[in-house]
């Protein structure tokens, strides 16, 4: 929060990821738009099948075959990322943007002490003097929380909780001093417990180090006091666009409406949960226009025909809905 | 007034391994000394995170796991003493909804026969053309529409699928039903569709049920009691109100503030080395000095009791 300025790091613009089965086209990532300043936290929101995922992965460059980038700009420190080449984008991924994964326990090399397992990740980017390494990798366990940074350094994953695993992740991620993370539900298989530790964790790295964040969850709660703005999807598209105080305010799309109320909202005249009704609809069988238009209590005739554009309603504040 | 299921100092230890190749063998005690009352007609809510033992309750209240120790009464009937006879004819009475309705499904039944089974596995309804209006029926009060007696489980939504195992779980007209996390699976906007579907069941009938869930927020609109579970033990229980506008023990009063979004921005709890005294020590925001010396005893009023030495 102290390093918030207007300053813009990662700017997406029409992002189209889709995937070729041979039998049919998945648009897993259609016309995603958005900006993370420096400095910020940006929640990437949405529930499984939303492209949440596959929208991170594209910014690393990492959609595999049979899913392809197909247009879009993502422009990363004043560079186009889709104009690089393998190699060069090795040296971004890493260096200048680093990743915390869901499952620490995959994500790290269960027979490499954790101490090693650090060590390499800043041996690739940057220094290879084994002394400044290990006082480096030192400094990093301290700096994610460990009380004695020496007796981790000789561990081995499976000695670790799952919490103090995620916070080697995060130490690796940190290492070379990135100004962008992206953090894919990284609290998600861990503990209330343990997750609000880790939560309290990032939250003063991305202060302290005045690193900006990608964070992506299904959970909208999480979002609450984590950060500075959020991205809203839903079958594909980011629907809205907020700053974190204003969405959980007064979410601008019916959706964001839905879901709020569902996790939050009980009417005492009914007794009932507000519930959204249907069901998330397959990315091969979206319907017509608004792609939320069949669960949505305000639907108008317009919203079946074409598709909403993205619309800028007060500064910062940006949804995909003909109510607007 | 009396109670529908009685569960008194239930137990369940498992013992495993230290590592794959080791011989030192650990006690994890998955439910350790878990006492709880169910009246009928009412809904308790059991609270946890993963391992905290919750699931391992669920399934040794039903007997699908057998405790190592305690008694359970439905309906004034020690199941642990129960003959095979009477043991099915109370499973009738007992049903239980698993988180996944996927795995809980028979993947090769249609929709139609996987909620014909247990009326006919128990006799309630005979001749096809009976069965047959019966399975109609319950599908209408879960919600499914008849277009889903001819499908099979694949080819419905996570949602609809939990639909159907709720159905299949009504079709013997249970006195109790015990859900398991029965909608964490399920994306959040389908979630209050579920509980929803629950507190529709729980107004037309009788029914009594056991909610087990992680989620606070689905517990509170559920529950009339709640019982919240911390490393096989009850750290706290009470009145559905009592429990969330009062909450005694710091354990709860954490998972309620993160239900709402509010987390403790806080460091690693330091290692506090090996101690005896209160599970939640090591995590405690508000532990003093003796806390890790014994074990605080469940105490307290019968609307509310809590198991922390702080609260005397």
């Amino acid at each position: 929060m102290t390093n918030t300025n207007n300053k813009i790091l990662l700017e997406v613009t029409g992002l189209y990821t889709s995937f070729f089965t041979g039998e049919e086209i998945i648009p897993a990532v259609n016309d995603v738009t958005f900006t993370v300043k420096a400095g910020e936290v940006f929640g990437l929101v949405g529930e499984s099948g939303s492209g949440k995922t596959v929208t991170a992965h594209s910014i690393m460059r990492l959609v595999h075959p049979p899913g392809r980038i197909v247009s879009g700009r993502i422009v990363f420190e004043g560079t186009d990322l889709l104009t690089l080449s393998d190699k060069q984008m090795e040296e971004v991924r890493g260096n200048r943007i680093g990743m915390v994964f869901q499952e620490p326990m995959t994500a790290l090399n269960p027979v490499l002490r954790i101490g090693e397992q650090i060590g390499e990740a800043i041996e690739i980017h940057g220094t290879r003097d084994r002394g400044e390494v290990k006082k480096r990798t030192l400094e990093l366990l301290r700096q994610v929380g460990f009380d004695e940074p020496e007796r981790r350094y000789i561990q081995y994953p499976h000695q670790l909780s799952g919490g103090q695993r995620q916070r080697v992740l995060m130490a690796m991620a940190i290492s070379c001093d990135p100004s962008l993370i992206i953090a894919d539900e990284p609290t998600t298989a861990l503990d209330v417990a343990t997750e609000s530790q880790i939560l309290g964790l990032i939250r003063g790295l991305v202060d302290t180090l005045g690193m900006s964040m990608i964070f992506i969850t299904h959970d909208l709660t999480i979002m609450k006091s984590m950060g500075q703005a959020v991205g809203l999807m839903y079958a594909g598209r980011m629907v809205e666009r907020n700053r974190v105080e204003d969405f959980f305010k007064e979410p601008l799309h019916p959706y964001g409406r839905g879901l709020l109320e569902s996790i939050f909202g009980f009417s005492s005249d009914t007794k009932r949960l507000k519930a959204i009704p249907g069901s998330v609809p397959k990315l091969s069988e979206l319907p017509s226009g608004c792609k939320f238009h069949p669960r949505c209590p305000y639907v108008m005739d317009v919203c079946r025909g074409e598709e909403p554009a993205m619309k800028e309603v007060r500064k910062d504040q940006w949804v995909r809905c003909y109510l607007y | 007034m009396g109670s529908l299921l009685s569960v008194l100092d239930l137990k369940k230890y498992y013992e495993v391994r230290r590592s794959v190749f080791s011989v030192a063998k650990e006690t994890i005690k998955a439910v350790d000394g878990v006492s709880l009352e169910l009246e009928a007609g009412r809904t308790l809510g059991v609270v946890g995170e993963s391992g905290s033992g919750k699931s391992t309750l669920a399934r040794c209240v039903l007997l699908l796991e057998r405790p190592d120790a305690g008694e359970v009464f439905f309906d004034g009937v020690n199941l642990l003493t129960a003959g095979r006879e009477e043991m099915n004819r109370l499973r009738r009475q007992m049903q239980i909804i698993f988180q996944d309705p996927y795995s809980s499904l028979n993947p090769r039944m249609k929709i139609a026969d996987i909620i014909a089974e247990p009326l006919k596995f128990h006799n309630i309804t005979k001749g096809r053309a009976n069965v047959s209006a019966k399975v109609g029926e319950i599908l209408r009060s879960v919600g499914l529409d008849e277009d889903s007696l001819g499908k099979y489980p694949h080819e419905m939504s996570g949602g609809q699928r939990q639909r159907v195992a709720i159905g299949r779980a009504l079709a013997t007209e249970p006195a109790l039903i015990i859900a398991d996390e029965p909608v964490s699976s399920l994306d959040v906007s389908i979630q209050a569709q579920i509980v929803n579907l629950f507190l529709d069941i729980r107004e037309k009938s009788n029914i009594s049920m056991v909610f087990v869930s992680h989620d606070l927020n689905i517990v509170r609109f559920l529950s009339d009691r709640i019982l919240v579970l911390y490393r096989g033990k009850v750290v706290e229980t009470g009145g559905r109100d009592e429990v969330f506008l009062n909450p005694l023990h710091p354990y709860t009063r954490m998972l309620i503030k993160a239900s709402k979004g509010e987390f403790a921005l806080r460091q690693e709890a330091p290692s506090d080395g090996e101690w005896e005294g209160c599970s939640y020590y090591e995590n405690c925001e508000d532990k003093e000095g003796h806390c890790r010396g014994q074990v605080p005893e469940l105490t307290g009023g019968n609307d509310h009791k809590v198991a922390c030495f702080l609260n005397k």
